[in-house]
């Protein structure tokens, strides 16, 4: 008995339509916690030794949605969806909050691996030990908001039918995927609720690539015991009011962020990062508040609620419906694309997240699209009569739909900034992969490090050397055992607890809750130098063996996008830029901080420490060693 | 039957952040787990954004109370909550159609009603409101529950009120139906 677990795991092959219970030793457990750690360790297990031949949009990969000994029990739930990444080709732990952890706990599991390919449409059912493997045809092809309405309204009754006489009960959890995802976009989201979504990695598109339309999941037991319930609830207490105390955060949440970023800090993408600056007032958060009809909104749990629900209910765009939206939705869906306007930049958000991509990959990728059609590489008739103006959010949409259904220049766009930047080189002949705002193939995140004001990505470093790349929620700082640093990233990941809510908390508050559920100890000594390291490093390899057809190496792709290199064009930081002697100094200092040799390779002597020989076998075989 | 109500718990959807910390509360002290099911309050959300806290209305004429048949339902004399007697409960069912509001629902596990019975007076739920800063519940006591007290409603009819409040009428077509 392991507790603040279920204790099992569901496997669900999707080709032969099979389904079985999984477990994991305590020993796995203990090492690597859950979420996006215990993905890593199953990834790695199951498809390290051929992982650079693995296409993530085949039937070969593994999709994963994990929970973690946090969920449920910690502020704030949340779920890691996790798999080989059609970005990347590496691993991205993307985490998503909402009810669904706790539902699939209560039904009596840790978390779902999904393997091979359903033969047509489908949607997994699941309610306690009724696992069904259903048809989705009717839903495919419809937009995230009208297929949750189907697939509520038929699991509703389906719970009826297993509960006939129990009375009312709360609606199920879903996970599901827009037409973006179904048609298998590498910059589509795996959405939950309103405008919720696991969107770094692109799952969305692995989700569409085996069929899969969704995951319905209601529980109707507890929560697995924990060792000492009296503790958690003394330290939930303790760690709201650390969050009451950042009453500024709970009264915005990030969506004040949209001005500030870029009036303040100058760190926000402005027409695909050309500028990083603005001081358009239209954009304030005041402005944006006009439009909140629920100022405190959370999941699960949650004491923050940086969550904002936005609505329009008048207008051209009447009924757009969405979150917040939160900074990152601001600056893609907004400043990135030219447009000020917050119900122009509400309606877009609304929309992304109905065709089911994410909003920052998602954005990117109209920002890109956005600046080709600035320099006239791209054609209004490229564009399938798409007149692609800064500020143009009607257009900015019509592309959105192009790319979800892939049709025409979508087709190209949907595979993400570094594919259709390459695509388009070949159709052009022009060098457009500059424009291509990526790290690894992946869109960064919204904090610019030109200016050195950022308050997420404060270090040059962050994305260049992170095993998550552009993720701004998982950037490389040092020291490596310090707050912020990418270590606790892979800790808030893997025990799966939002870090919204975790501000000013030091490791061993963590650590305490951590044994106050489980009853095990983590010094922090064994994270920072043991097990937390051990994650990091297996994603630091699946990302250097990538493929089969991108692949990265540190001397070229640990670094930053050219623009990235040019001084701020604009702002009352016009002229700042990153320091190329310091960049090299530092990644070089992180390099030897973490393990790794001058090519960036973890080293023989780190991989034998941490008991992964295995890993050192195959990177000699791939001379990566 | 005599109007007896001492205590009621006032509910104010619109301002209800979702965070299910009332369910955490009650199933704990309900239960000693964390178990959203057990709850005898409980978070409905039938469109995003839109979360409605049920629990017992209170309802004047006690409609649960008239209608079981296994006299297994009583209302406490001093906080005027329905009280279930689980060794009379047979889990028939009768008093989930009997109430206006479909409030009664069976334990996810065993086989009785489980109704909200105030914590005996001092409701829990209210109590991690109130913690969590939320002010969505409160509890009422005398004279301010004759001008407070509404009568019960289904999840769904009030998720529909409440999405008409919050998103406008064009967004009660959100609302999931089955």
């Amino acid at each position: 008995m392991v507790n603040g677990y279920a204790g099992k795991f569901l496997e669900i092959d999707l080709t032969n339509q099979k389904v079985e219970e999984i477990t994991f030793s305590k020993k796995i457990l203990q090492d690597y916690i859950g979420g996006r750690g215990l993905g890593v360790k199953i990834l790695w297990d199951r498809l390290g030794d051929k992982w650079e031949t693995i296409d993530p949009l085949s039937p070969e990969n593994i999709l994963l949605m994990l929970t973690g000994p946090f969920t449920g029990y910690f502020l704030g739930a949340r779920i890691c969806v996790t798999g080989k990444s059609p970005q990347g080709n590496g691993i991205i732990g993307s985490t998503v909050a909402g009810e669904f952890g706790v539902e699939l706990k209560c039904a009596g599991y840790d978390g779902i691996i999904f393997t091979g390919k359903a033969e047509k449409p489908s949607y997994v059912f699941i309610c306690d030990d009724t696992i069904e493997i259903k048809d989705a045809s009717h839903i495919w092809g419809k937009t995230s908001r009208e297929s949750m309405r189907y697939l509520v309204k038929d699991s509703i009754n389906d719970i009826k039918k297993i509960h006939p006489n129990y009375g009312e009960f709360k609606e199920p959890s879903v996970l599901y995927i827009g037409p973006a995802g179904e048609n298998k976009s590498r910059v589509a989201a795996v959405e939950a609720k309103y405008s919720h979504a696991a969107g770094y990695g692109g799952y969305g598109g692995v989700m569409g690539s085996k069929n899969l339309k969704a995951v319905v999941v209601k529980g109707f037991g507890p929560l697995p015991d924990v060792v000492d319930q009296d503790k958690i609830l003394e330290l939930s207490q303790e760690f709201s009011n650390n969050c009451f105390n950042i009453e500024f955060f709970r009264r915005w949440g990030t969506g004040s962020g949209g001005y500030t970023f870029g009036a303040d800090s100058s760190s926000e993408p402005v027409r695909n990062w050309q500028e990083e600056w603005h001081n358009e007032k239209s954009y304030r958060g005041e402005e944006f508040d006009k439009f909140w009809v629920k100022k405190y909104w959370g999941d699960y749990g949650c004491p923050v609620t940086c969550l904002k629900l936005a609505a329009l209910r008048d207008g051209k765009y009447a009924g757009a419906i969405c979150d917040n939206p939160d900074y990152e939705l601001e600056a893609f869906l907004g400043t990135n694309l030219g447009i000020f306007s917050p119900e122009q930049n509400i309606y877009l958000s609304y929309l992304i997240e109905e065709l089911g991509f994410c909003g920052i990959q998602g954005g990117a990728i109209l920002g890109f699209a956005g600046e080709l059609f600035q320099r006239g590489i791209l054609s209004k008739e490229d564009l399938g009569g798409i007149n692609l103006e800064w500020g143009n959010v009607d257009a900015f949409a019509e592309l959105a739909r192009k790319i979800a259904f892939r049709e025409g220049i979508g087709d190209i766009l949907a595979e993400g900034l570094y594919r259709a930047a390459l695509k388009l080189e070949e159709m052009k002949k022009i060098d457009v992969l500059k424009y291509a705002i990526h790290l690894k193939g992946m869109a960064i995140g919204g904090h610019g490090l030109k200016s050195g004001k950022d308050m997420v990505t404060r270090t040059s470093i962050g994305y260049s050397v992170s095993v998550q790349a552009g993720d701004h929620t998982s950037s490389a700082s040092l020291p490596i055992d310090e707050d912020g640093s990418e270590l606790y990233s892979i800790l808030s990941d893997s025990a799966v607890y939002c870090f919204f809510t975790t501000f000013n908390l030091v490791f061993d508050q963590i650590a305490s809750f951590y044994q106050a559920v489980t009853g095990w100890e983590l010094p922090k000594e064994s994270w920072f130098s043991e097990k937390g390291l051990r994650i990091l490093h297996l994603q630091r390899i699946v990302a250097l063996l990538g493929g089969p057809d991108a692949v990265w190496r540190s001397k070229q792709d640990d670094t930053l996008p050219s623009r990235f290199w040019e001084p701020l064009p604009s702002g009352p930081y016009k002229g700042d830029s990153i320091d190329k002697n310091t960049f090299e100094k530092l990644k070089s200092e992180y390099y030897t901080a973490v393990g790794w040799n001058n090519d960036g390779v973890p080293t023989s002597e780190i991989l034998q420490k941490l008991d992964l020989k295995d890993v050192e076998l195959k990177l000699k075989k791939e001379h990566l060693l | 039957m005599e109007d007896i109500n001492k205590l009621w718990i006032k509910r104010i959807y619109e301002k209800c952040s979702g965070c299910r910390r009332c369910e955490i509360a009650c199933s704990l002290y309900h239960e000693g787990k964390i178990w959203p099911e057990a709850s005898r309050i409980r978070v409905f959300m039938f469109v995003p954004g839109v979360e409605i806290p049920h629990l017992c209305f209170q309802c004047n004429d006690y409609p649960c109370v008239e209608a079981c048949p296994e006299e297994a339902l009583s209302v406490d004399d001093h906080t005027g909550a329905v009280i279930t007697d689980k060794s009379k409960c047979t889990a028939c069912g009768t008093c989930i159609n009997a109430c206006p509001g479909r409030v009664p629902h069976l334990h996810p596990q065993d086989d009785y009603i489980v109704i909200c019975d105030l914590c005996g007076g001092k409701p829990k739920c209210v109590v991690s409101c109130q913690e969590g800063k939320w002010d969505t519940l409160i509890l009422l006591e005398g004279q301010d529950i004759e001008t407070e007290k509404v009568s019960a409603e289904t999840p769904k009819q009030l998720a529909h009120e409440t999405a008409r409040k919050i998103l406008g009428e064009k967004a009660t077509e959100e609302v999931y139906e089955w």
